[in-house]
């Protein structure tokens, strides 16, 4: 199965450029020991992992009577915007919650990608 | 399929109601492991309990009744994915671990494995909705009818079944697998497994309207679920303190309506209590080592119930035992309803003033919860404040939702002294 996994909140680890540059390198070693934990695997493969930049940067596109419109900011009006994604094929949901628990401590949504085979 | 109700007497129907009690949930883990089709496994066994029904009367039951239903049902699955197959339908499976080699389709029992452990550990995975775990465990491991699990939680049958089903749903697409988790997850599992059984008996003591005012029969239905649980994970703490605590509460069904009312504790008629049971829970409570975490709750809450249980009348009640061992579980838990119920403990041994400094502070936390005010108003009536007793009777049977205890408050609240004039 695929599954698109982001990091949907802040969690415990708080914005970004609030850490101190020891806990930003902490960081980076957890997301390093995840990739290395799905390349580890024969079963897993890790296809697609970006971090994004934040919500103000974000550019929103409605269409609306056929008419589209772009505003700034990101589309959910939220305090807390999605810091990143991957997609992943794993066997099952049990594997990539086990695969996310090396992940740095954000709240992370996992969604199964849609079949279209 | 129904479970419980058989609709003639005959030899035939009662080995199948049997049959259905104790092989189901077998049956239908070994149909779900071969198949991994959740949704034609259950529907083709059912399929086979009412082909049975149908046959067996007249033709006589079989010599290997549960090989027979299983190859039935193996046959009515077979014939669905030929059918899907010719369709060019494609059904998406269960996901499997890719370590399980998932055994062959085949209309033979064989000597598989049980593989209820596994099915429960479904059923029961947090990926689930907490309200969708209990009935799913009862649906797919009990074989309850979809129509008696939206009794026991006392909601219509079309919101079960769409419930259950989509759950179901769930389940597959996003890839929660049918698989025994490894060792380091199993006592984690197994904590949210205890939960969800526990959930499901209590459900059944809610008290709802009419004459279902509990479902004890449905309880039962949990019980039975937590002592199959103890029969797959013997070694297992939590289940086993579960399985006591369970048998421990359930014991005293028969005592616990009268005439169509709830009975106290206090005024239950202890000769229609079920003492074997409640020497089985009170041997497998003393066998739980002293734990940590869900489990220590359960052991604790177990010991309390076997205190109750084990006292020959009422007044014979170790009262201040009760109330340390409910200190015990307050710091485990910090949760206010157990400190309450400690309250009460030690308002009977120590007095009800003491009791009633207990309770002072919980009024934030159990804001709505019309118990805080019925356990204040009892113990200060027994202080003899006759004043607080009734301002606590009129907010507690302004929070009660519940009729029959409703109707008991405004008694006792009736009978207190009139207030000076």
């Amino acid at each position: 199965m695929k599954y698109f996994v982001f990091l949907a909140g802040d969690g415990d680890m708080g914005p970004w450029d609030q850490l101190s540059p020891e806990a930003q390198e902490a960081a980076f070693a957890e997301f390093g020991a995840f990739d290395d934990a799905c390349n580890e695997r024969v079963d897993v493969e890790l296809l697609v992992g970006e971090a994004l930049l934040d919500g103000s940067t974000a550019t929103t596109m409605r269409t609306r009577g056929g008419e589209p419109t772009v505003t700034d900011g990101p589309f959910a009006e939220a305090t807390e915007q999605i810091g990143g994604f991957y997609v992943v094929e794993a066997p099952d949901l049990d594997t990539m919650i086990d695969l996310c628990r090396f992940l740095p401590a954000y709240d992370i949504e996992i969604r199964p990608v849609a079949d279209m085979g | 399929m129904t479970s419980k109700s058989v609709p003639s007497p005959t030899w035939a129907d009662r080995a199948l109601a049997e049959i259905h009690r104790t092989d189901w949930g077998r049956l239908l883990s070994l149909l779900v492991a071969r198949t991994r089709r959740l949704d034609l496994a259950e529907d083709a066994l059912g399929e086979a309990f009412v082909r049975a029904g149908e046959r067996w009367p007249t033709a006589g039951v079989p010599t290997n009744p549960a090989g027979w239903l299983y190859t039935t049902a193996s046959r009515v699955v077979i014939g669905h994915l030929r059918s899907e197959a010719i369709h060019g339908r494609k059904a998406p499976l269960l996901a499997a671990r890719g370590d399980w080699v998932q055994p062959p389709v085949t209309d033979d029992i064989g000597e598989l494995e049980d593989e209820r452990l596994a099915l429960i550990l479904l059923c029961c995975h947090p990926a689930l909705h907490l309200s969708s775990r209990s009935a799913l465990a009862l649906r797919l491991v009990i074989g309850t009818t979809t129509g008696d699990i939206a009794r026991l939680f006392v909601v219509p049958k079309s919101t079960m079944a769409a419930r259950i089903t989509r759950a179901k749903k769930k389940i597959v697409a996003a890839g929660v697998p049918l698989a025994a988790p490894i060792d380091h997850e199993l006592r984690t599992r197994l904590d949210d497994v205890c939960r969800t059984i526990y959930l499901a008996f209590t459900a059944g003591y809610a008290p709802a309207g009419g004459p279902d005012l509990l479902r004890t029969d449905l309880a039962g239905e949990a019980v039975e679920l937590a002592a199959i649980l103890r029969r797959l994970v013997a070694d297992a703490s939590q289940v086993r303190a579960l399985h006591g605590l369970l048998l421990l509460q359930h014991a005293r069904r028969d005592a616990r309506v009268r005439d169509g009312r709830l009975v106290t504790l206090a005024r239950q008629d202890r000769s229609r209590w079920h003492h074997d049971e409640i020497r089985s829970g009170t041997e497998l409570i003393s066998r739980v080592p002293v734990g940590t975490g869900y489990t220590e709750e359960l052991r604790l809450q177990g010991l309390i119930a076997a205190e109750h249980a084990n006292a020959p009348a009422a007044s014979d009640t170790r009262w201040s035992t009760i109330a340390s061992l409910y200190t015990r579980l307050e710091s485990l838990t910090g949760s206010p309803v157990v400190r309450l119920n400690r309250a009460v403990a030690v308002g009977e041994a120590q007095g009800p003033e003491m009791g009633l400094d207990l309770i002072d502070g919980l009024d934030d936390a159990l804001a709505r919860n019309h118990r805080l005010h019925a356990v204040r108003a009892d113990l200060a009536r027994r202080a003899g404040n006759v004043a607080l007793a009734r301002s606590s009777y009129q907010a507690a049977i302004g929070l009660c939702a519940n009729e029959t205890e409703k109707r008991y408050l405004a008694r006792r609240l009736s009978t207190l002294d009139p207030p000076d004039p």
